[in-house]
């Protein structure tokens, strides 16, 4: 009995005597729940228009956040670098669709995994050995981010808001709307949208599979390099941040595999429920239930909605 | 000209549908056995024995697992790992318990308690198909973790949250704990695995196997057939758990020697699902090529250079071998996708019509 009141009405109670405190959590669970969205979109971008599970786009947010970090630290200029980590964004999706995707077209989805599996141990290898495996500071000042953090009074408390947080939360709209921009209105997007649909019907009326395979994760590359300046600007850069690729899963079979709109709700709805998670009811259990707390979430929807919140619904035939 | 079944005629059902039909390689079945029971431990030093055998004979089990599930039944589980962990956790508790007992019954015994957890946590597979149960898989794999970490009676309180193998005899001759021989864990590890492989064999070979591979040709088609796709799907999950937790078990009671979570982490499951993509989806004697070709390619790696007489800092060394590493994976998924097993068969084939090409 007092387990049951500890778990269902304490909680409740203690959000309801410190409304400040939960505020808080709740703007710290939506931050958290951006960056989790934006990592998600990229796994979406490459699944929609290749069928490919891409374990590799964690990875690739701290490669692009390495790579820029490691050319500022040779001398280059900051926004000199961001630019060239973008042409390294492109040559790596080049690459990927010549020595990769190509020569595995037309086989099952697990192979293709796999070989995901392959390119996250390449970029692991190569980062480090080029750059170096020590944790490194973002460049935030020098890419004029902000700094700081305003307090906020609210509800006979004070909320603090760290600028980079609200940057970030900017930033990924910014992101998210041009990308629906650009998959509705250009030529590009409504090929990818083809593509996404069926790659026979795609290439018969004549888009070319490998420009769309290397659009979409060059884009991939490029959301995973906004991520990866904004995880930076929170905690430092270093091949540790490989395990938010797993907090972005649970995030994805939220929002189901293939929707956009799916990876940035499902995000929030993670973000959010795990801060809470952690802080009402993490006492209960002994803490660090963050690191599962998602995935039971994530588990609870899938039970009713088998293909995610947004997912295409699955038919089936035989 | 050596393998060749021609005129190896079979006159009754139980003749054709042996488990190796061919003369041939019923004699290579046995040199195989005859040297992995006899010649190595005569043979082979520690180090040999310690990292190359044991690990890759432990790892073949639990990719034997693993193939189970996601080779024969088609559902991806990423979960291994943490099965693995409820093997050892779970073997270690028993022998708290139930100190008397014989230890090869404890380790088969936590292999039932792997396949409990296994059946919980695959009860979503009911539901959810393809890569979303993957990710559901994760749930186990994290949760169980977290278990093995907070949950401080799994290692019996202890200061260092690591479990410690108690020394336990098997007729008169120490196997496991410290002062067990390399040679003695050896040949119980080698048995075990012979063991269960053979079980496997013979499970995916019945009734149980057939529906199994109809749920993963297609579930639909499956369910209308009459097979019960409920209990199909959850006696995978059970017997691919069951496997991997005695291999789990056996990886802390007959090779490590002590062990906690980090062991039965996220990596751990990837890694045998590489054993199992490797080796080849599908196939028994894929998962030991797999596990033997994951397990052995890093100590190559380790140790080329330095044959060859290249010197390498360590850590570029490191770097290295993981580039190397997923180029291979790469280069080998290009190749052959359907694993070793597959150029194994190739190999056969070519032998079988040799010196013709066709």
């Amino acid at each position: 009995m007092h387990m049951l009141y500890q778990i269902f009405i304490d909680p409740f109670v203690q959000m309801g005597s410190a409304p400040d405190l939960f505020v808080q959590t709740l703007w710290e669970g939506l931050v958290a729940g951006v960056l989790y969205s934006l990592i998600a979109l990229g796994f979406v971008l490459i699944f929609k228009a290749s069928g490919v599970f891409n374990f590799a786009q964690g990875i690739m947010v701290v490669f692009a956040a390495l790579t820029l970090v490691g050319l500022y630290a040779h001398g280059v200029p900051a926004f000199l670098a961001l630019a060239l980590t973008i042409g390294v964004m492109f040559l790596l999706a080049l690459g990927v669709e010549r020595l990769v995707l190509r020569p595995l077209v037309n086989q099952p989805e697990i192979i293709l995994f796999m070989a995901t599996f392959g390119l996250t141990y390449i970029l692991i290898g190569g980062g480090e050995l080029i750059f170096g495996g020590d944790p490194k500071v973002m460049i935030s000042n020098q890419l004029y981010l902000p700094s700081g953090s305003y307090r906020i009074p609210a509800l006979g408390g004070f909320v603090q808001m760290q600028k980079i947080d609200i940057a970030a939360a900017v930033i990924a709209s910014i992101m998210v709307a041009s990308l629906a921009v650009f998959f509705q209105k250009t030529r590009i997007g409504r090929a990818l949208r083809a593509v996404a649909d069926s790659h026979r019907a795609a290439l018969s009326v004549g888009i070319s599979l490998e420009f769309i395979w290397v659009t979409v994760w060059f884009a991939a590359g490029i959301v995973a390099l906004a991520t990866g300046i904004m995880w930076g600007a929170r905690s430092d850069v270093s091949f540790a941040l490989d395990v938010i690729a797993l907090k972005a899963l649970p995030v994805l079979i939220l929002g189901g595999f293939t929707s956009i709109p799916g990876a940035i709700v499902g995000g929030v709805i993670i973000g959010v429920g795990e801060k809470l998670g952690e802080f009402y009811w993490g006492p209960l259990f002994g803490s660090g239930i963050e690191e599962w707390f998602a995935y039971v979430i994530a588990l609870i929807f899938l039970l009713f909605r088998p293909q995610g919140l947004f997912g295409e619904k699955i038919i089936e035939r035989i | 000209m050596l393998y060749r079944e021609a005129g190896q005629f079979k006159t009754t059902y139980e003749a054709d549908q042996a488990l190796f039909p061919i003369l041939q390689d019923r004699i290579g079945i046995v040199v195989i056995l005859a040297i992995a029971f006899i010649a190595v431990p005569l043979t082979a030093n520690t180090f040999v024995i310690d990292s190359i055998l044991i690990p890759v004979l432990v790892f073949a089990l639990a990719a034997i697992g693993l193939n189970l599930l996601t080779g024969y039944t088609g559902l991806l589980s990423l979960g291994t790992g943490a099965f693995m962990g409820v093997g050892a956790f779970g073997c270690y508790k028993l022998t708290t318990f139930f100190p008397g007992v014989n230890i090869v019954v404890l380790i088969v015994g936590s292999g039932f308690l792997a396949a409990a957890a296994g059946i919980i946590f695959g009860l979503p597979s009911l539901r959810i198909k393809g890569f979303y149960l993957a990710v559901a898989t994760l749930a186990a794999q994290f949760f169980l973790s977290w278990c093995f970490i907070r949950v401080a009676w799994l290692y019996n309180y202890n200061v260092s949250a690591a479990i410690e193998v108690p020394q336990r005899t098997l007729f008169r001759v120490v196997v496991t704990g410290p002062s067990a021989a390399p040679t003695t864990r050896y040949l119980l590890v080698l048995t075990i695995v012979s063991v269960m492989t053979l079980l496997a064999s013979n499970l995916i070979r019945g009734r149980i196997g057939r529906t199994w591979m109809a749920v993963r040709d297609m579930d639909i088609a499956a369910e209308l057939i009459g097979i019960k796709l409920y209990q199909t799907k959850l006696m995978a999950f059970a017997v691919s758990s069951f496997y991997c937790g005695v291999a789990g078990a056996m990886l802390v009671f007959l090779w490590l020697g002590n062990a906690e979570s980090e062991s039965f982490n996220i990596n751990q499951s990837f890694l045998i699902l590489f054993m199992v993509i490797i080796g080849g989806l599908g196939s028994l004697t894929g998962s030991f090529f797999g596990a033997a070709f994951i397990w052995g390619l890093p100590i190559v790696l380790e140790y080329a250079p330095a044959y060859f007489g290249i010197k390498v800092a360590s850590a570029t060394a490191e770097h290295l071998s993981y580039i190397t590493l997923g180029t291979l994976i790469i280069l080998f998924l290009i190749v052959e996708p359907n694993g070793l097993a597959r150029l194994w068969q190739i190999g056969k084939q070519k032998l079988r019509v040799w010196p013709f090409p066709y």
